[in-house]
């Protein structure tokens, strides 16, 4: 199925080496297909807790009170936990990149924000038995006015997401907004012969790992707690942990590194800060493993997000001024949202040259799942935008769709809208290799384009 | 306390009882008290085929199964295809065909694509993905493991003769 | 009523790594008595294969087969720092990380070879099988295996080497947005045919043809691995899968894979990939990060194949039939209607 075409950039590779480029077997794939290889889950410890989590079935409702008598007195519950239990309990994640505010509860105290938020923490002797106890917590709630849209969210008035930020989207040191100015777009459409601006879409997307994320937690019996998890980030997920539960790093050890699937589903530190706590005040292993249901509903999904595009562009092919607004669904909690949406900004105009360029990404809060990271996190619909987008401005002005991308490829030493120069650039090699395969013939001319610095 | 009930299998061929919990699906029975955690937990709802195995020659989800239902039956599960640490030749075609990566999904592929084999030792490109369709997997693309199964398939032993 | 067909193209770049940098990973190696080494991490392979590429490029800087590296990670009691595996950073960075640990033990290596062949270490090399030689010269050789001895039992020496690697975090200029996302950038662009029922709006991919620019191929088929893996999902990204199917509506989110929609193995497009390879000056070996921006141009390359085969834009994803079928019944109403 792969064919590796050697033809292209001969002249800056040496193919000489030994190791690698070599098509050598995975030295893991025995263990995946003898079934021996050890995922998180794949151990059981004696005395092991099951931990449920009860959830919040509305969008967005005050908590006026919260009950577990019942729930602690059913059999074989061993712990039932609450905000109160949590040491540091309002956290957000990218705080260890200096990213805050901290916006987020580990359970919910006076309010939950988004279906699915997590409220009480059951923890016993086995699976069923947690299940039914979290069915007997007792939570009464208020409910209140939902904020479901990135519009509505937006207009003045609207009922606040999220208090810790005090509107309803990020601010960024750059205002409401990632900005990325470049030239001067208004005069670029006053002199376009068409301009063309349309609005593009998308709904959330599951990332749908093949295992669903989880840990399980060991008390050394030393003070020290292992957590053996499916996290992507092992000291992330560790140094997030040590501040949600204020206990030092040295107490903590991850384990982990062998992962049936990520996708960026598995960035977020959900499970891994409630479980170890629920073991140290237990003193017992803890297994804390999603649901398929939790995995599609309550684990982040990527971000629904609307992106506008005005382009103008000549007769001749050339776009002369790119205007974008792109708008992040983030859900109800940052997360990594406020990181995607300015990868957004980064990423625009798309892998084209053009003069005249401005771009505003908005990470925008909503009453529903906090969003997160996903596989093309911040890039993949802005491409679904800009290239759809093409293809109508190819079409507007009558041009084959991909001799009008070679007209407007980028190429070494052209300078960016974020003002960085391209370097290495190979998109005119991908489309005439593109044209071959594909069999869509483009003009001799294009054929001849090089990504290289005036080619 | 949840009532414990024994249950006795031929696990991959070797006469096994442990007691589990009355209720318990064959999956939790299988990786908690039997230590065969080959078989995996995608979704204990029936609809990823992570959990797949062989009961008395048929291809089940082990998460839909009652362990006690079991009692008395044989199963076989990717753990027990080996022969001497020898692969059994559906593991050594996905292993040689990059059929697995992250591989959670794959030992429910190979006893999907066994229990075709035992059933059609010369399956086509249709049965092979008729056999395949209950089986999630999110990283490959389905393509490799298609072709492993058929790749197996070409190389078992009664094409030899 | 009719199956039209249509086509589509698609072109995309993505960067390399953490956007903006700041996203170090760090990687230690160390030699075994009898010359076998050991790679210790922090980091995580999510199924892409990063262990056996570390090996390999392990392997390849100190000069041995891949098969005497082993990859020791997941442990952060004994693991360094690793930002993590997203963000298409793990090749790169890890990698980055493991080319400098492996530069350093190869050094202690090659001296201690020196000092028992009594030559000089930058007169030798290694012959990639498992022994160094004086270059030229290749009858005066030791194994690695008796150098690690020797370093061990005989000179004192610890055959290990510490690499990290780190990308400066960039900070955006408030105003214009002046910034340095990422160091390198890999491209791909996406042919697709499709046909689409315009009686049902049902979209059936016959073909998809990837040409992919990832920097450097260090094992062809765990590249093709994923990058087969993530058009499949491009596809299934552009046709089938949300959480919210009718977003910003609440409502109907799937809970099982009955529910939550991707392409089975009865639903493959023909798939073709080619890769080139444009090496990036700060890659390891000069390989980029292809594991998300694989599963990118086919989304929109679907979506302008539709368009070319039934003259209706659907510009919210996913391009489900009913959305089709909506599409072509507005086009098809006479206007003012
Ligand atoms: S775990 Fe049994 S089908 Fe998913
Ligand atoms: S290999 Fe990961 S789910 Fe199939």
């Amino acid at each position: 199925m792969i064919r590796l075409a050697k033809e292209y950039f001969a002249d800056q590779r040496d193919d000489d080496l030994k190791q690698l480029g070599q098509a050598f077997h995975r030295s893991d794939v025995p263990g995946h297909v003898t079934g021996k290889t050890n995922y998180f889950a794949d151990r059981s410890f004696p005395g092991m807790l099951h931990l449920k989590m009860v959830r919040s079935p509305h969008h967005h409702a005050r908590i006026r009170s919260i009950d577990t008598s019942e729930a602690e007195k059913h059999p074989g519950v061993a712990r039932v936990l609450t905000h109160k239990d949590v040491p540091h309990n309002v956290y957000t994640i990218l705080i260890l990149i200096q990213i805050g505010p901290e916006d987020e509860q580990v359970l919910a105290a006076d309010k939950v924000r988004w279906k699915g938020e997590a409220v009480v923490a059951v923890l016993a002797d086995s699976e069923r038995a947690a299940q039914e106890a979290a069915a007997k917590v007792k939570v009464d709630y208020e409910v209140l006015p939902a904020v479901l849209d990135m519009e509505a969210a937006l207009k003045p008035g609207a009922p606040i997401v999220n208090e810790y930020h005090g509107q309803n989207y990020y601010r960024y040191d750059s205002g409401a907004c990632r900005k990325v100015r470049f030239g001067d777009v208004e005069k670029g459409f006053a002199e376009a012969d068409h301009i063309l601006e349309q609005t593009y879409r998308s709904s959330p997307i599951e990332q749908a790992p093949a295992e669903t994320t989880g840990c399980i937690v060991v008390p050394e019996g030393n003070d020290r707690f292992t957590c053996y998890t499916n996290t992507q980030a092992l000291f992330f997920s560790l140094d997030n942990t040590s501040i949600i539960l204020q206990m030092p790093g040295h107490k903590l050890r991850f384990v982990g590194g062998t992962v049936g699937g990520g996708f960026g589903g598995k960035v977020d530190v959900t499970t891994e800060p409630i479980a170890i706590l629920a073991s140290k005040l237990t003193g017992r292993p803890v297994s804390f493993i999603y649901s398929r249901e939790e995995e599609m509903q309550v684990s982040s999904p990527r971000a629904a997000e609307t992106i506008v595009i005005k382009d103008g562009v000549m007769n001749d092919g050339r776009i002369v001024a790119r205007y974008v607004k792109g708008y992040t669904d983030a859900g109800a909690y940052s997360r990594h949202s406020p990181y995607g949406a300015q990868k957004g900004a980064a990423h625009y105009p798309g892998p084209y040259t053009i003069e005249n360029v401005w771009a505003d990404t908005y990470c925008v809060y909503t009453n529903r799942t906090p969003s997160s990271a996903m596989r093309g996190f911040g890039v993949t619909i802005a491409d679904f935008a800009l290239e759809v987008q093409m293809d109508k401005l190819a079409r507007l002005i009558g041009m084959d769709p991909l001799e009008f991308r070679f007209i407007n490829a980028y190429r070494d030493g052209d300078m960016k809208a974020h003002r960085q120069p391209t370097e290495g650039a190979a998109l005119i090699e991908c489309m005439q290799e593109a044209s071959k395969a594909a069999n869509w013939p483009v003009a001799e001319k294009y054929l001849r384009m090089s990504s290289y610095k005036g080619g | 306390m949840a009532k414990k009930v024994p249950v006795q299998v031929t696990l991959n061929g070797e006469e096994r009882a442990e007691f589990v919990e009355s209720g318990a699906t064959l999956l939790n029975a299988l990786r908690g008290r039997f230590g065969d955690t080959s078989p995996k937990g995608g979704c204990h709802q029936g609809t990823c085929g992570a959990c797949s195995v062989i009961i008395d020659g048929e291809l089940k989800l082990s998460c839909l199964t009652l362990a006690e239902a079991c009692d008395g039956a044989e199963i076989v599960t990717t753990a027990g295809l080996a022969t001497n640490s020898a692969m059994h030749p559906l593991q050594r075609a996905f292993a040689e065909g990059f059929a697995a990566q992250c591989g959670f999904c794959t030992p429910g592929m190979i006893m999907a694509a066994k229990a075709l084999l035992d059933q059609k030792p010369d399956p086509t490109r249709e049965d092979v993905i008729e056999a395949l369709s209950g089986n999630i997997c999110r990283c490959t693309g389905y393509e490799p493991i298609i072709q492993a199964v058929l790749a197996a398939a070409a190389a078992s032993p009664h094409k030899a003769a | 009523m009719a199956i039209r067909r249509g086509r589509g193209v698609a072109a995309v770049n993505y960067p390399t790594g953490m956007n903006l940098g700041g996203d170090p990973s760090q990687a230690l190696v160390h030699s075994t008595p009898t010359g076998n080494f050991m790679v210790t991490l922090s980091s995580v392979d999510l199924g892409q294969g990063l262990k056996q590429i570390m090996a390999q490029i392990c392997a390849e800087t100190i000069g041995v087969p891949a098969e005497l590296v082993t990859i020791d990670t997941g442990d952060t009691d004994t693991g360094p720092h690793c930002m993590g595996t997203f963000a298409s950073r793990g090749t790169h960075r890890i990698g980055n990380a493991v080319i400098q640990a492996a530069t350093e033990a190869r050094q202690v290596m090659l001296e201690v070879a020196a000092e028992e062949l009594e030559v000089n270490a930058s007169d030798l090399e290694t012959d990639g099988t498992g022994n160094i030689h004086v270059k030229g010269a290749p009858q005066k050789a030791i194994s690695i295996f008796d150098t690690a001895l020797a370093a061990h039992f005989k000179r004192g020496r610890s055959i290990s080497g510490r690499g990290m690697f780190l990308v400066p975090r960039s900070y955006p200029e408030v105003e214009t947005g002046a910034m340095k996302p990422a160091t390198c950038y890999a491209h791909a662009c996406t042919v697709v045919e499709v046909d689409v029922d315009d009686e049902t709006g049902e979209v059936t991919v016959v073909s998809v043809k990837n040409v992919f620019e990832i920097g450097r191929a260090l094992n062809p088929r765990m590249v093709e691995q994923q990058l087969v893996g993530g058009s499949w999902m491009g596809l299934s990204h552009a046709l089938y899968e949300t959480t919210e199917p009718y977003y910003p509506n609440r409502e109907h989110g799937g809970t099982d894979f009955n529910q939550y929609l991707m392409p089975g193995p009865g639903d493959l497009a023909e798939t073709e990939i080619i890769v080139l390879e444009r090496p990036a000056a700060d890659g390891p070996y000069g390989a980029k990060g292809p594991g998300e921006m694989c599963a990118n141009p086919q989304i929109p390359a679907v979506a302008n194949a539709i368009f070319d085969a039934v003259g209706v834009r659907i510009d919210h994803l996913p391009i489900t039939p009913e959305r089709i079928l909506r599409a072509l019944r507005a086009q098809a109403a006479p206007a003012g209607a």
